[in-house]
């Protein structure tokens, strides 16, 4: 096995592109390094991301953030600016792992990992969030949803690596929330999740909205019709049945020890609803 | 095969090393550098008896590679004590007891040490929530979160 740590993202793409074997991506490691330890990964190479100027920082610019993908989480948490811009976003990645494990995880490793109970991405669907991808071919720009593809499977080509993760700078009178069923109350994944991101009209009625689901699927659900019941509403107790309803039909969950297909589907319905209530209050509404 | 030569600082000190490119930071500590107070408990992250601070950070050195530690700042539960004397949360544990086997000590000392840097006035609910990724199976927890609140008195007046 070689360990290489490249300067630049060309460097990084040429050396994941002319890989003969198996090659990893090493930014936080929390994913990686628990694949080798258990056999489930062999890689021929590891190109470590962290050296690489601009992928340890969050940028903020007139359109918003841009968060590297060797950002740790924990980093994201500090930020004021994105907290006070993203809460949901920053409340999803805080969920992920231990202090420790925040230390060092990343939400690009996280939405490359692929697990369908990836905590950040349904906050980052939800927020609209893209994903800048490099590799030999240059760069381009696309939805975070567009990243999984089903459990443990990207869409990215070989030598592609996603450099960042782009959010707009929030609407006036917009907010965002993320919750996750757990049967504990820390340190675990999610059995159902779920974000909602929501722009009000200056009467307080929602005009935009995002809601995505996790774990409810073999990837992360962009529920569009939850979207066109919510928009023109005041999210009064019929709308948020009915957004329930439709959050629980959406689902396509597995059925196993931690949860059963109904059980998800029933949790799905309910964490809409409330992660849907925080959505609002945070944009202004009550 | 060649290793990955490796010139870094742990505890103030600079230390150079070769390890093999897949050889995680705990198992450089403890192998090749002597410094066997971090455990391997699950070496999968989940445990924190390996906690180390690199870069002023609390991680889990079995989900480090040796290689990763180039031109860093490392500080171990070696470094913790002043020569004889003890620092406040290592006193405040032996005195609440607040060890059995004694396997996840170092990691918690750590993972306290980089919590009360971090917030000197906690409370009992942010000591066990910021404590969350270290596991004992010994004391139950309690003792554990005294001796830390103890310790962040002692610190304060300090």
């Amino acid at each position: 096995m070689r360990y290489i740590r490249p300067q630049s993202i060309e460097e990084a793409a040429g050396l994941l592109a002319s890989a003969a074997g198996p090659a990893a991506i090493l930014a936080g490691g929390s994913d990686l390094l628990v694949r080798m330890k258990g056999g489930f990964i062999e890689p021929e190479l590891i190109v470590d991301i962290k050296a690489i100027a601009g992928l340890s920082e969050i940028k903020e610019t007139a359109d918003g953030f841009s968060i590297g993908a060797a950002v740790p989480c924990a980093v994201l948490g500090e930020n004021a600016a994105l907290k006070k811009a993203w809460p949901g976003v920053v409340e999803a990645a805080k969920l992920i792992g231990s202090k420790q494990v925040q230390g060092r995880c990343t939400i690009v490793g996280n939405l490359c990992n692929a697990s369908p109970a990836a905590d950040s991405v349904p906050a980052l669907v939800a927020a609209g969030a893209k994903a800048v991808v490099a590799g030999p071919n240059g760069r381009r720009t696309i939805a975070v949803e567009a990243v999984p593809t089903g459990p443990g499977r990207t869409s990215l080509a070989k030598g592609e690596i996603i450099e960042a993760i782009l959010l707009d700078k929030p609407a006036p009178n917009a907010g965002d929330a993320y919750q996750r069923f757990i049967p504990r109350t820390e340190m675990d994944i999610a059995v159902v999740s779920a974000g909602v991101n929501l722009t009000l009209d200056e009467a307080g009625a929602i005009k935009a909205a995002r809601v995505a689901l996790g774990a409810a699927a073999p990837t992360v659900l962009l529920v569009e019709e939850a979207a066109e019941v919510l928009v023109g509403s005041k999210l009064d107790e019929a709308t948020l049945e009915r957004l329930a309803k439709i959050c629980a039909g959406a689902c396509r969950p597995i059925d196993d020890k931690r949860g059963t297909i109904e059980f998800r589907r029933k949790v799905a319905g309910v964490l809409a609803k409330r992660v849907a209530t925080t959505a609002y209050e945070r944009a202004g509404g009550k | 095969m060649a290793g990955v030569a490796v010139s870094t600082t742990i505890n103030g000190d600079h230390v150079e090393y070769l390890c093999q490119p897949d050889e995680t930071l705990l198992d450089v500590l403890r192998d090749r550098l002597g410094l066997t107070g971090a455990k391997e408990g699950c070496g999968t992250g989940d445990c924190g008896a390996c906690s180390v601070i690199v870069d002023n950070r609390l991680v889990c050195s079995c989900l480090v590679l040796g290689a990763e530690a180039e031109g860093r700042q490392i500080e171990t539960i070696e470094g913790m004590a002043h020569g004889d004397q003890l620092h406040p949360l290592q006193q405040k544990f032996l005195e609440h007891a607040a060890l059995q086997c004694g396997i996840c000590t170092p990691g918690f000392l750590i993972a306290a040490k980089d919590l009360l840097e971090k917030n000197p006035s906690p409370t009992e609910e942010e000591i066990r929530f910021g404590l969350a990724g270290n596991l004992c199976r010994c004391t139950g927890y309690d003792k554990i979160v005294r001796a830390v609140q103890d310790a962040a008195n002692v610190m304060k007046g300090a």
